[in-house]
């Protein structure tokens, strides 16, 4: 089931990928790479979530809309997500690739509502850093058909500074109910998320059990 | 917004009662543009305004956050009387062009150098004020074959007084900032501007321009907003809201300064204002290629082509014949 939600003038697809199995679980919100969609996540990944397992297609990409002439960011991704967070409650993001920095984005943003959030290697992990020579993404001619070109152009060369990614996780850090907000499973290490490493001790081997990991919500007592 | 809105009333109530709108639509020195245009950006409608004659060398004039070109009517009649075509146009989501679904730096840029190739395919002199200076100084670095001079009037990147990043973003980015920057994007798609009388959209504008006189703000209502029933409202996407957020770009610009590709001018304001651009020359002095031209306009605030249009037209048409 795919249900539209409204972020400015972007119509954005959120999917339901599986129904909850249990109703007191809280769900878990998959976030896809550059160029990819809902489509893009492996079943096995979340088949054990107890939760509603739901995967958004970005501004752009999947079956969400176009806007003409460009114009994205990171940081309108993580308003897509959040969007999607004030549909359904607080919630576990997983992402890869460009989704993985996203989600590293409303994780240090939205540190009440996001309940974990899980790194996965994908397509536009990386983006450019301050050192870049200068450059204009330019395409051709606008899309008929997601992935927006303009997106592609714009996301593989957003900036991703090492010192505004460890932002967000500190913001992660101080204000989740977490002890360890973050777990970062991949082998691809740009600097952004070298710098998060440094900052967080938030290495996990494996994808399933880094989200399992968040499935059930500690304690009030056991919070930090 | 919630300032704005907390101050509307008395804003209107301090502003002088004059009896006809109409008696705005002139303003001394102001010269509406000779031609106007649109130029299609991937969908996104591009307003263009021409001062000059049409065959004359074109010089590109890039106006700054929250502007529009019209704000250059007494500033860009002087240039193009010196000779040249000049050229402006309104960012999207301002003045007469069109909204759009996203903003950013990268698009405004590429909406830029669009402009530049509808006026002409050959390279030419460029002259910004504000974010327009800072958006000319990086693609004039990503495309220097596109540009021959460039004129930068208070809009040079600023050099963060921080040491380090790290801090800027501990002191800008706040989870409040953060927060409130997110809660605007579920409200922008039925964002509306404030409507006021012509005076009291005058008296507002006078809160973030408070060196330029009411009757020239009162000008720019009239050139710079739409009147319904229910009042006057400016031409700005409520989408956009002021000042930066996300990735701090400014300083990595100030690094590359020394290696500017083509020759500059840089002015200077020296009056802070609210909607000053936080640079300064002694900042930004060690930064400046050795070719490049930098002054200090003396008692003067942000907007120095609206404050000393003379003064600044001529040392930037000394500098375009140079």
């Amino acid at each position: 089931m795919t249900e539209y939600l409204q972020h400015g003038r972007v119509r954005l697809a959120l999917h339901c990928l599986q129904p909850a199995r249990d109703s007191g679980s809280h769900a878990l919100l998959l976030l896809h790479g550059l160029g990819e969609s809902a489509r893009a996540h492996p079943p096995n990944l979340y088949a054990e979530w107890p939760g509603a397992v739901h995967a958004l297609d970005f501004t752009g990409h999947g079956a969400s809309s176009i806007p003409a002439g460009g114009g994205y960011s990171c940081e309108v991704l993580m308003g897509d997500v959040d969007i999607a967070l004030a549909r359904l409650g607080a919630a576990t993001v997983c992402g890869r690739g460009l989704g993985a920095y996203v989600a590293l984005l409303i994780a240090g943003a939205r540190p009440k509502k996001v309940r974990g959030a899980v790194l996965l290697d994908g397509p536009g992990l990386a983006g450019t850093c301050a050192t870049s020579s200068p450059y204009i993404p330019q395409v051709q001619a606008g899309a008929a058909a997601t992935p927006d070109p303009f997106a592609l152009a714009e996301l593989a060369t957003d900036a991703r500074p090492p010192e505004y990614a460890a932002h967000y996780a500190t913001l992660s850090r101080e204000f989740s109910a977490l002890a360890n907000p973050l777990a970062i499973c991949t082998r691809e290490q740009p600097p952004w998320l070298q710098a998060v490493r440094l900052l967080l001790a938030c290495d996990a081997a494996n994808p399933v059990k880094a989200c399992m990991s968040y499935a059930v919500m500690p304690s009030a007592a056991a919070l930090p | 917004m919630s300032g704005i809105q907390e101050t509307y009333l008395r804003d209107e109530a301090q502003a002088p009662a004059l009896p006809d709108d109409k008696a705005f639509d002139f303003f001394p020195g102001a010269r509406a543009p000779d031609r106007q245009s649109m130029v299609d950006v991937f969908g996104v409608r591009i307003a263009t305004y021409e001062w000059g004659a049409a065959d004359a060398p074109p010089v590109l004039l890039v106006h700054g956050a929250l502007d529009f070109a019209r704000t250059f009517d007494v500033f860009a009649p002087l240039i193009a009387d010196a000779g040249y075509r000049v050229v402006s146009y309104d960012h999207r989501g301002h003045g007469d062009s069109s909204p759009a679904a996203l903003y950013g730096w990268v698009a405004d840029e590429r909406d830029l150098l669009c402009v530049a190739d509808a006026v002409s395919r050959q390279p030419m002199p460029v002259i910004g004020h504000s974010k327009g200076g800072s958006l000319l100084i990086h693609a004039i670095e990503a495309l220097p074959h596109r540009f021959t001079r460039f004129a930068c009037i208070d809009g040079m990147p600023f050099r963060s007084p921080h040491p380090d990043t790290a801090m800027h973003e501990r002191r800008y980015m706040t989870p409040e900032v953060i927060s409130k920057w997110l809660d605007n994007r579920h409200l922008s798609a039925e964002a509306e501007r404030k409507p006021g009388s012509l005076q009291a959209l005058a008296a507002r504008r006078a809160r973030l321009n408070p060196r330029q006189s009411h009757e020239w703000l009162c000008y720019l209502v009239s050139k710079g907003a739409y009147q319904q029933g229910d009042g006057w409202r400016w031409k700005l996407d409520p989408a956009i809201r002021p000042g930066g957020f996300g990735v701090m770009r400014s300083r990595w610009m100030t690094d590359r300064l020394p290696g500017f590709p083509v020759p500059l001018l840089a002015l200077f304001s020296t009056i802070d204002e609210p909607m000053g651009w936080d640079c300064k020359l002694a900042d930004l002095i060690d930064y400046l290629p050795a070719s490049a031209q930098a002054v200090a306009m003396a008692d003067t605030g942000h907007f120095i082509h609206i404050e000393r249009p003379r003064q600044t037209a001529d040392l930037i048409i000394d500098f375009l014949r140079s």
